[in-house]
């Protein structure tokens, strides 16, 4: 399959366990499983995996908690599954160094599309100074934007907002985060401005701004720039 | 009356002795030692009998006891715990009293509480020590306690026909009746001089003071025979009662029904006790009716009719106020109507002249109208002095003086006018002009002022008119005829006048009530909440009553709150709030011109509806209300009271209705919710079982593996609709609203529901210059997803759902509309409550999701409706207040 690359699962069910050993390994991951909080720890730190799969309700801990200890020292995508499903626990998790969130029940092919996204990305895309995505490409240092080819004229703010979200292709980014990257501290409550200007974007840059593939809404969360 | 009903108990009466001894099972019992005078040796008697209960093992203790320093009595009561007196102040005296709370804080088995006619120092609770002993036995205490024959209502006055005494400490016959146990302590004449002579009775001085007063053997002997004949009428009655509730065959008394009629005669009391009497006597229940005609009271006859209404209320009989002008047809009428078996009347001792003329004979024609209804008359005993004066109309003197001096005035300035003109008109015509006068004023003034211009005129005209004049002495005989006749035409057109007047006011007053109690019934039946209904109330005592009133209410475990619920500037003391509760628990009344507490400002009355005890009314009196005001209230009370219960029930009955909706969550989910958990399980679980076997072609098993797929989006979507109605239900729903672009909103419906909007063609119109609106988009997100997969639910395949988005004037407006079935017209209504189903809904579903959608959209404080479109189909209207970004210019933004 061509995927390569250690992940470490940690949840308390062995059900969930199960599946993902699975659905992983027959995508060619090599996986190893916790199932407490402590565990799952001990287990990062000794195996240095590619990727975390973590839950949040552990018997042991919070996995907000564990997510944070990850945080201090590791650096590798982490993807959040979990049953909780308000936007607040998922926002929680985003804001503390989560890749992304999804929830359960989950599909498991998006699952699959999501870990290699997070690790293509943790591999070093953000060094490259023109982004390609299919037809559009971004040329970071010279604030120039083409789509088939053609020139497409940005103002710099909607090009500070697409090549953000651009940079951490597959990822969600949350409102606040985007606002504080993009504007600046003091707007980090005005999300209406990020409204307007990913319509704009979205305007501008896809097929159908109606029913945008790029620049995708996450409700309530953020957005995802995406490329598939 | 045949025998086939004699042999029949009467169901009314048999469900009253039933409801007696219910009554009775949670009091204490009252035991009352009887006797015909003092000295008989009740106390004593009462004494021994607490000791043989003592011995028994009884909790027994002494209440209040007076050994009167007998030494038998005294060493007799010395072996028992004794609760000692309440000493108070009064005017500087020092009074002692029961110790009433002392004695229900204790709550003995038995309480010994001595002479239960004793009227208690002014300052008690209660103005009288039986008020006090009800309530011991409303505590569940049993209660002894001593009484003398001449103490008993109904016989005061018998009393003091014998013995020429009267008696001023009473006691309602109604408590004695209600007894449960009444001994009889008897001591021959003899025996009973022989024990005054001996000095065991009082002190030997005031021995024979009494000796030459009331204990004349006579006395004794009257008083004896009377004692001992309500002892044997009351040894009837158990028995009548203890065979109707062991429903033994019997000469049964048919339900008969005594009506007594009372007016504002002295008499009106002996009528009462006597009625009262007879009635025990038959067995008969009673009443009585006084009938408010147009013959005017003086305030002497007001207090009188007072005092017998109190009376009658004291004898514990029921009096009813009508109106109407004539007194016979109104008793008959009302007899009638209320299957009155006998009616009592007095002898009436005025024969008006005018009454003769209109309405003729009062017994006779009573006796002729009232048909099968024994008429019982009682002759009066002796005209009181009194009654001369009420014979004639009584001016009325209270009339304002201004209204004198216009009338005088009125008088003198015609007499002057025409005084010049005489010669031109002569003097009779003045006369003339001075009766015209006099009958206008008539019209407006009473009777006073009237006689007054009647007078004056007749001296005017015979002094300054009649000649000669300047003189009082008139010449021509035919002068002095005119005279007289003017003087007596000016007066009885006068007093008609201000009788027809009178009538007519007290019809307006009459009128007036009635309205006002039917403008209030009108208001209280539109209001809903309690705070209304007081609102409304207090707005009415204080227009019709003029009183400022504070209302406390019961909270709801049913018990007395003693915060005042409406607006009030009147504050109440500790004590007052005590009251208060008092008034609560015991349903009567008290404070201030009442027998309970009087010595307070106010007066608290009890809101007392059909069931139970709403609260109370407190009011500060200005004046005390005359009997016609007193019903007026209480009729005004008891329908405020009535509104009050009904809210309260309402509050009840919507609390069991929550809980009922609460169950019924809780049956559906075990009911549809089950098989629809059960269905995609069994699926996945076939599906997987027949894949694991492994014997099946690829083709077979891709079929098997999107069954399993379908089956787990099934279950998924159930258990997040579930999870909803759990959020809805517990009422944890925050909304959290930010910024929206509902293109987004439409984008994610047509990726989330990609798979189900296949078959279909979903158009979705935005206009363009949509802004952006802030609402919480999650739960706006799932009330659509449920809106568009219920429609891809009921429309034919093939057919256009329609998603439409617009704002307008401050309020975002989404429709969802489909090419279903739509709904039957009287199921619209009903669409978004729980557990909605269609009639021919598709297998699958639980009723919840458009009651989610509902949850969803009140949240945001909009309304979702739901209707059927022109040509065919169903469509969803959400409506929701927003606001919106004012950056919908996208140059603005700019830097």
């Amino acid at each position: 399959m061509g995927n390569s690359g250690n992940i470490l699962v940690i949840d308390d069910e062995v059900q969930i366990r199960r599946l993902l050993a699975i659905t992983l390994s027959a995508d060619g991951y090599k996986i190893s499983e916790a199932s407490t909080g402590k565990e799952g720890l001990a287990l990062a730190a000794s195996l240095q995996p590619t990727l975390i799969i973590l839950d949040l309700g552990l018997p042991d801990a919070d996995g907000l908690d564990i997510l944070k200890k990850l945080r201090e020292w590791y650096e590798k995508p982490i993807i959040i599954l979990s049953v909780r499903n308000s936007e607040e626990d998922i926002i929680k998790a985003l804001d503390n160094g989560a890749n992304d969130y999804l929830t359960k029940p989950f599909r498991t092919g998006e699952l699959l599309a999501r870990i290699r996204v997070s690790i293509r990305q943790s591999q070093g895309i953000k060094d490259n100074p023109v982004l390609e995505f299919g037809s559009l490409t971004i040329d970071i240092v010279n604030h120039i934007v083409r789509k088939n080819k053609e020139m497409i004229k940005l103002t710099s703010t909607e090009f500070s907002l697409l090549s953000l979200l651009a940079k951490n292709e597959g990822r969600v980014l949350t409102h606040q985060y985007i606002l504080k990257e993009v504007w600046g501290m003091g707007y980090i409550e005005q999300s209406q401005y990020l409204r307007v200007f990913i319509a704009q974007l979205r305007k501008k840059l896809e097929d159908d701004p109606a029913r945008p593939r790029m620049l995708n809404t996450e409700s309530g969360i953020g957005y995802r720039f995406s490329y598939i | 009356m045949n025998s086939f009903t004699d042999n029949r108990p009467d169901p009314d009466e048999l469900l009253a002795s039933l409801i007696n001894e219910e009554e009775k099972s949670k009091r204490g019992t009252l035991k009352i030692f009887f006797g015909m005078c003092a000295g008989v040796g009740k106390t004593y008697t009462m004494l021994e009998a607490a000791h043989a209960e003592k011995i028994k093992g009884s909790d027994i203790i002494i209440g209040y006891i007076e050994t009167h320093n007998r030494k038998e009595t005294a060493d007799l009561a010395n072996g028992f715990e004794l609760i000692p007196r309440k000493i108070s102040e009064y005017k500087s005296t020092s009074v002692q009293e029961m110790d009433l709370d002392a004695i229900i804080a204790r709550k003995p088995q038995i309480v010994l509480v001595d002479e239960l006619a004793h009227t208690n120092a002014p300052g008690s609770r209660h103005a009288k020590r039986y008020q006090d002993v009800q309530e011991i036995l409303e505590n569940g205490i049993n209660v002894y306690t001593t009484l003398n024959v001449q103490h008993l209502e109904s016989r005061t006055e018998t009393v003091a026909q014998i013995t020429g005494i009267l008696v001023r400490e009473s006691l309602p016959d109604e408590i004695f009746e209600n007894a449960d146990e009444v001994e009889l302590v008897d001591l021959t004449p003899d025996e009973l001089l022989q024990r005054l002579s001996e000095g065991k009775v009082y002190t030997p001085e005031r021995s024979r003071d009494a000796k030459e007063n009331f204990f004349r053997k006579g006395n004794i002997t009257a008083l004896r025979e009377m004692a001992l004949r309500i002892v044997a009428d009351r040894v009837d009655k158990q028995l009548h009662d203890y065979m109707l509730h062991k429903r033994i065959r019997g000469p049964w008394k048919t339900g008969m029904h005594l009506l007594v009629a009372v007016g504002p005669s002295p008499y009106s009391g002996k009528l009462l006790r006597w009625s009262k009497n007879l009635a025990y006597a038959m067995g008969a229940n009673i009443q009585a009716v006084y009938v408010e005609t147009l013959h005017r009271l003086t305030s002497r006859e007001h207090e009188q009719l007072d005092k017998n209404i109190n009376l009658a209320k004291q004898l514990g009989i029921k009096v009813r106020i009508i109106t109407n002008a004539d007194i016979v047809k109104a008793i008959v009428d009302f007899a009638q109507k209320e299957n009155i078996t006998h009616i009592v009347v007095g002898k009436p001792r005025v024969r008006n002249f005018l009454s003769m003329l209109q309405l003729g004979n009062f017994v006779n024609r009573l006796i002729q109208y009232s048909g099968n209804i024994d008429v019982y008359i009682l002759g009066s005993d002796r005209l009181s002095k009194n009654s001369f004066r009420n014979r004639f109309s009584i001016p009325d003197f209270t009339s304002h003086i201004p209204q004198y001096l216009i009338t005088s005035f009125l008088v003198i300035l015609s007499s002057a006018i025409f005084f010049f003109l005489r010669d031109y008109v002569g003097y009779q015509v003045v006369s003339f002009v001075l009766l015209f006068l006099v009958s206008i004023l008539s019209l407006f003034y009473g009777t006073g002022p009237i006689l007054l211009a009647a007078t004056l005129s007749a001296l005017t005209w015979d002094y300054f008119f009649i000649p000669p004049q300047f003189t009082l002495h008139i010449e021509k005989a035919e002068d002095i005829l005119m005279l007289i006749m003017f003087f007596i035409i000016a007066l009885l057109n006068g007093i008609l006048t201000s009788r027809v007047r009178r009538q007519e006011k007290r019809i307006r007053i009459r009128e007036e009530r009635t309205n006002a109690l039917y403008q209030l019934t009108r208001e209280l039946s539109n209001a809903t909440g309690i705070e209304e209904v007081s609102n409304i109330a207090v707005r009415y005592i204080q227009k019709y009553f003029n009183l400022d009133c504070a209302i406390f209410h019961k909270n709801e475990l049913n018990q007395f709150d003693d915060h005042v619920t409406n607006e009030t500037k009147i504050k109440f003391s500790e004590n007052e709030l005590s009251i208060a509760a008092w008034v609560f628990r015991h349903s009567a009344k008290a404070g201030k011109h009442t027998d309970t507490l009087p010595s307070t400002e106010y007066t608290f009355y009890p809101l007392t509806g059909n069931i139970d005890n709403m609260g109370v009314i407190a009011v500060r009196h200005v004046n005390v209300f005359t009997q016609g005001e007193e019903q007026f209230w209480e009729a005004f009370i008891s329908q405020i009271s009535g509104k009050y219960e009904r809210e309260f029930l309402r509050n009840v009955s919507k609390t069991a209705l929550i809980l009922n909706e609460s169950d019924k969550l809780y049956k559906t989910l075990f009911n549809s919710i089950s098989h629809e958990l059960r269905i995609p399980v069994a699926s996945i679980m076939g599906a997987s079982d027949t894949l694991i076997s492994q014997k099946y072609p690829e083709e077979t098993k891709q079929k098997l593996y999107s069954e399993i797929n379908i089956s787990s989006v099934r279950l998924n979507r159930l258990i997040e609709n579930l999870l909803n109605m759990s959020r809805l239900e517990s009422g944890r729903i925050t909304l959290r609203p930010n910024w929206c672009d509902v293109r987004d909103l439409a984008h994610r419906m047509s990726e989330t529901l990609r798979q189900e909007l296949l078959p279909f063609k979903l158009s979705v119109v935005i206009p363009d210059d949509m802004p952006l609106v802030n609402i919480d988009f999650g739960l706006i997100e799932q009330a659509l997803y449920n809106l568009i997969l219920n429609a891809t639910q009921n429309a034919p395949a093939g057919s256009r759902i329609r998603l439409k988005f617009f704002y307008d004037n401050g309020f975002l407006t989404i429709q969802v509309m489909d090419r279903g079935q739509g709904f039957p017209e009287s199921e619209l209504s009903s669409v978004f409550n729980k557990f909605y189903r269609g009639k021919d809904a598709k297998a699958g579903g639980t009723g919840l999701g458009l009651s989610i959608v509902k949850g969803f959209v009140e949240a945001h404080q909009g309304t979702v409706t739901a209707g059927n479109r022109q040509n065919e189909g169903a469509i969803f209207t959400i409506k929701i207040p927003v606001s919106i970004s004012e950056m919908n210019q996208f140059g603005q933004l700019e830097e």
